[in-house]
């Protein structure tokens, strides 16, 4: 058998979604960005609304997300995703628009935008990645650093009293009438991603039906950025983040 | 017959964007141009021609709905005043960099800081050489009468998508607050998405039956490619230099004098021209409508027919440094301003005028 | 033909309106017409005023220094003002709020007890008007059609039923001018 007849006999029990590109992805070994890109291409896809789905990048990390899934993007200014989200979803009613933003764009620098994007019930998707530090800029403390955790901008961990306390931004959205669907979800297990697809399609499909502002935090890691091996990031996770951020809905109506 | 309304500078804007088939409007209340959001929610243009208005948390949010709105092929635009516009400039850059149209309204105040609401020219500096960060320009549109800000409304959004590049209308709260009879644009339909497809094939508004994606962006972290986006920028706007340079020139024939003045300046100073004429002193008038490109050309030939300019502004002396380039310092060229929101009369201004030139008045 | 008028008193007196209802009635008229505010918080209680130009030719400055007629409802304007009256020109004032007489010789000074007007028509809302009427005659300014129309334009619908009452206190007004 040739190696062609081998492939071909065989059971496809996976392959690269389509709409993720070929493009070899910027983020560091175990980053949690990848994963979530290729959930949001899958879900995409298997909505059926490549054609009319716009993504809003964020400056962060992701900025380059628009390299990497096959869809239209317009790259935001740091932390405004939100309002051109609002303008390209008002301007278009039947796309349908996400936001992929970070904690220092969404929480921080971005936190009006954000806030009142939800509030409006803005008809988009606000995908948000939490990984408690500036991976981009080189590791500082983000809105969602944890109390002790250690910086570039907290070199002896953060402290209540200088730095104030980690923001639980989801539970501030899933406050606000206009949001429909607010959901922490985790990409370090195989079980954890599966849910984390089952949110995105279900806000995405949130956003079809018009019910409103949807939000997927996603609790994730930044080895490069904690200075840790990937390994050791997800166990990090698991014993310290989530304690912190619980994973489940916060909010489903 | 035409119809012939009376209102206000701001209400024009707001009446003239939805005949114009503007798509979108994002703005946030300051005063002095607060009638354009005013005047569309109570229009109510979405339910006639689909345009979309929305009053945004912040200016920063609206720049960057209009930034968002342009990215995806619509015709957007945004209002404010001088404080709220410095907040727009980060946003502007974008508009810029990404090579997007857009209108911007600025009915100025006075400044710096919260400063006043009346009537200020201060944001000419800023306007005209920038303002946010970057080598980028603005098509900057001077209006002095009401119907020049509905006018402009068309002319601005048209020239924005011919060189898609974001058009500022820079009036002051003499213009935007005042009442005139306006003689408002026909109207003419919103563009449809499929006529936004084919007109911009550039936009990201979802792929369609598009093969490849669009990406709008001013990120280029290379920089052998972003000196290549650099070049491109510049390269549009030598061509709307060439091409845009508009000016109005009042009793300029005989002229021995020029005052040099923009939007509601130029009026009160024709004024003082008048009168100054009734004196016998040879003095006129060059209005510049486009503040960028700057009418060089024309105030460079005026530079060798006249003894002396006068330019009155109200600020310290900001669009002076455009005419002494275009005087190139042959001839003496002095300003007359006021500043924190007083609008001169057109008595100080001749005043100011003879003070600078003594010797207009012994001719 | 060409009028520069500056209305000037308090705010809440009906400055602005009457200048709007002036402008408006120029604009029917077919004349050329600017309306200037001086705009902002004056609106709610400290001064305010209005230029107003009527035109038969394009109007310059909407900006003046100096007026051919001046309408004064408080002392504060008429301190103001009364020296920015073009000689040979015109300046009405109601005396109620004025303890300083206009001292002028050179311009024509018309006092008009609109106040006092406002009583005998049992409501304070048509100060203004009376007013206006008093200009209009004065200056023999624009034919009551005119004015009627842009009381109209200047009135919300749910108010026309009081263009009545305005157009007998503008009548009023023409009354107190000799």
């Amino acid at each position: 058998m040739t190696t062609e007849e081998i492939i071909q006999s065989g059971k496809k029990v996976y392959e690269r979604p389509r709409l993720l590109t070929e493009n070899i992805t910027h983020y560091c070994p175990g980053c949690g960005h990848g994963v979530v890109h290729k959930l949001v291409a899958e879900v995409i896809d298997e909505l059926g609304i490549e054609d009319r789905t716009v993504g809003v990048a964020p400056v962060g990390c992701a900025v380059f997300a628009y390299n990497y899934i096959d869809v239209d993007w317009i790259e935001a200014a740091h932390g405004r995703a939100p309002a051109i989200a609002t303008a390209v979803s008002r301007l278009y009613p039947n796309d349908v628009v996400f936001t992929y933003q970070g904690d220092g764009d969404l929480a921080a620098i971005g936190t009006a935008e954000t806030i009142h994007a939800a509030n409006r019930g803005e008809n988009i998707v606000i995908i948000f990645i939490n990984n408690a530090i500036y991976g981009m800029t080189g590791g500082q403390m983000a809105p969602t650093t944890l109390l002790g955790q250690k910086t570039a901008t907290t070199p002896y961990g953060r402290q209540a009293d200088l730095n104030g306390f980690p923001i639980k931004i989801s539970d501030i959205l899933a406050q606000l009438d206009g949001t429909c669907y607010v959901t922490r979800q985790a990409v370090f297990t195989t079980a954890a991603t599966r849910k984390t697809k089952a949110a995105l399609k279900k806000a995405f499909q949130n956003a079809m039906a018009h019910k409103g502002t949807s939000v997927v935090e996603v609790v994730s890691n930044c080895p490069s950025g904690w200075k840790l091996s990937p390994e050791k990031a997800n166990e990090w996770l698991n014993e310290h983040m989530l304690e912190k951020y619980p994973l489940g809905d916060i909010k489903n109506v | 017959m035409e119809e012939v309304k009376l209102m206000k500078g701001n209400e024009a804007i707001a009446h003239a964007a939805i005949r114009a088939g503007i798509d979108g409007y994002f703005g946030y209340p300051i005063t002095p141009q607060s009638e354009v959001l005013e005047t569309l929610e109570a229009e109510m243009p979405w339910r006639t021609t689909g345009m979309v208005v929305l009053q945004a948390e912040s200016e920063v949010a609206a720049i960057n709905m209009v930034y968002g709105g342009a990215a995806a092929g619509k015709a957007v635009m945004t209002s404010s005043s001088s404080p709220g516009i410095s907040l727009k400039q980060e946003g502007i850059s974008y508009i810029a960099a990404a090579e997007l149209p857009a209108l911007i309204v600025n009915v100025m105040r006075g400044g710096p800081g919260l400063g006043t609401i009346q009537p200020s020219q201060a944001d000419y500096f800023q306007a005209t050489k920038g303002g946010g960060h970057g080598d980028y320009h603005l098509i900057v549109l001077s209006p002095a009468s009401v119907q020049e800000m509905a006018d402009f409304v068309v002319e601005g959004i048209d020239l924005s998508f011919k060189y898609r590049t974001p058009v500022m209308i820079l009036a002051d709260g003499v213009v935007g607050q005042m009442m005139e009879k306006v003689v408002l644009p026909p109207f003419r339909p919103r563009r449809t998405d499929e006529q936004v497809r084919e007109q911009c094939p550039w936009a990201a508004m979802g792929k369609g039956d598009r093969k490849h994606r669009n990406i709008v962006t001013s990120l280029e972290l290379d920089p052998a490619p972003m000196e290549v986006n650099n070049e491109r920028l510049q390269a549009t706007y030598k061509r709307i230099a060439e091409n845009e340079a508009r000016c109005k020139e009042f009793y300029t024939d005989d002229a021995e004098y020029l005052i040099v003045a923009f939007g509601s300046i130029a009026r009160i100073s024709l004024k003082a021209i008048e009168e100054m004429r009734e004196m016998g002193i040879k003095v006129g008038l060059l209005r510049p409508v486009t503040l960028w490109p700057f009418p060089t050309k024309e105030i460079e030939r005026l530079s060798k027919q006249v003894k002396g300019i006068l330019t009155v502004e109200l600020n310290a002396g900001q669009m002076i440094e455009d005419v002494k380039l275009a005087a190139e310092c042959k001839i003496p060229v002095h300003h007359f301003g006021r500043m924190g929101g007083i609008v001169p009369n057109p008595g100080e201004i001749t005043h100011a005028f003879l003070s600078a030139f003594p010797e207009a008045k012994q001719n | 033909m060409k009028e520069e008028i500056i209305i000037a008193g308090f705010g809440g007196q009906g400055v602005l309106s009457m200048g709007k209802i002036l402008a408006y009635a120029g604009l029917m008229d077919n004349l050329e017409v600017t309306w200037m505010p001086a705009y902002g918080p004056e609106q709610r209680g400290g001064t305010a005023n209005v230029t107003v130009i009527l035109s038969d030719e394009p109007i310059s400055s909407p900006v003046l220094d100096k007026y051919d007629t001046a309408v004064i409802l408080n002392q504060q304007s008429l301190d103001k003002f009364e020296s920015k009256v073009k000689p040979g020109g015109t300046l009405i004032y109601d005396p109620y709020s004025i303890h300083h007489a206009p001292e002028r010789t050179d311009i024509t000074v018309i006092p008009v007890e609109a106040m006092e007007a406002t009583f005998e028509l049992g409501n304070s809302k048509t100060y203004n008007m009376i007013l206006l009427g008093a200009l209009l005659k004065a200056r023999n300014l624009l034919p009551d059609e005119a004015v009627i129309r842009g009381l109209k334009k200047t009135l919300p619908e749910r108010h026309h039923h009081l263009i009545p009452l305005n157009q007998q206190a503008i009548d009023k007004g023409r009354d107190l001018v000799k």
